[in-house]
């Protein structure tokens, strides 16, 4: 088995509120991160895929389509937008690295051709980043 | 759904990789350098995981805000600027890097509690880190 990791990098903006709990408690929670007029990071993406290595390519995955596949799916829906406002999954979820790295895992998981998807790590900063395995 | 997740921490300290139960010439020959007798020091980054299922009410494994504060009571506030051989923690073992690991994690184990601890990575240079998952 082998492992091979693709990363990328996309700009986005966010906050953190949940309607359903008062100002004070979203200030509590979320700090400074609760500003409805949002905020944003430069995230950095790393994907990463298993599988045997075939024997006429010498390849896990073909990286091109790899690319092409995280640019339709991934990039073209979250660089450069507002989580919260451009992206369906966080209609009435919160955009936190946690959520965004479970919904890159779920754009992804399907797309995949041939290789199986082991691991998405978003890095929010270079200090803190959130992986995730798809486990339930 | 499980997520891991991941902070990053500097902190500075010196120390000195000597054995009292060693003679001269064998910490010489395992040590090296590392055993000067006045020490030296590095600057360290800590990478803390931990996991959990993500609260649907906050999007977070655990509040960022309650891991910073664990690590800088537990952690910063007894190693940054320290010699490694004078703390209590590590006296009663050569403060090599598996071993400051190994302590780190207990430390948090216990006063962390928010999420679950997965494993502490502890650089020592750019050339070489350790790992430990308790």
């Amino acid at each position: 088995m082998i492992y091979l990791t693709r990363k990328c990098e996309f700009s986005a903006s966010h906050y953190y509120y949940n309607p359903k709990l008062t100002p004070d408690e979203n200030q509590r929670i979320f700090g400074k991160c609760a500003n409805l007029n949002g905020h944003g990071h430069n995230y950095t993406l790393e994907v990463t895929v298993k599988g045997e290595v075939n024997p006429k390519t010498g390849f896990v995955v073909d990286l091109k389509e790899l690319k092409e596949i995280l640019n339709r799916e991934v990039l073209e829906a979250l660089d450069h937008r507002h989580l919260n406002k451009e992206v369906p999954e966080f209609a009435n979820v919160i955009p936190t690295t946690e959520n965004l790295t479970i919904a890159i895992w779920n754009r992804l998981q399907s797309k995949l051709n041939g290789a199986k998807l082991h691991r998405v790590r978003v890095y929010e900063l270079p200090d803190l980043f959130v992986d995730f395995y798809g486990e339930p | 759904m499980k997520a891991h997740l991941t902070r990053r921490y500097i902190f500075s300290a010196s120390h000195r990789l000597h054995s009292d139960e060693l003679s001269a010439e064998e910490n010489h020959a395992i040590y090296g350098k590392c055993s000067n007798p006045y020490g030296h020091g590095h600057n360290y980054a800590l990478e803390v995981t931990v996991s959990g299922q993500v609260n649907p009410q906050t999007g977070m494994v655990c509040n960022l805000a309650d891991l910073d504060d664990a690590v800088q009571r537990g952690v910063l506030d007894r190693f940054d600027h320290q010699n490694l051989n004078s703390r209590q923690e590590l006296a009663s073992a050569v403060p090599t890097t598996e071993n400051l690991s190994a302590a780190v994690f207990n430390i948090l184990q216990q006063s962390f509690t928010a999420a679950h601890l997965e494993r502490v990575r502890l650089e020592e240079t750019m050339m070489n880190s350790f790992e430990y998952s308790g």
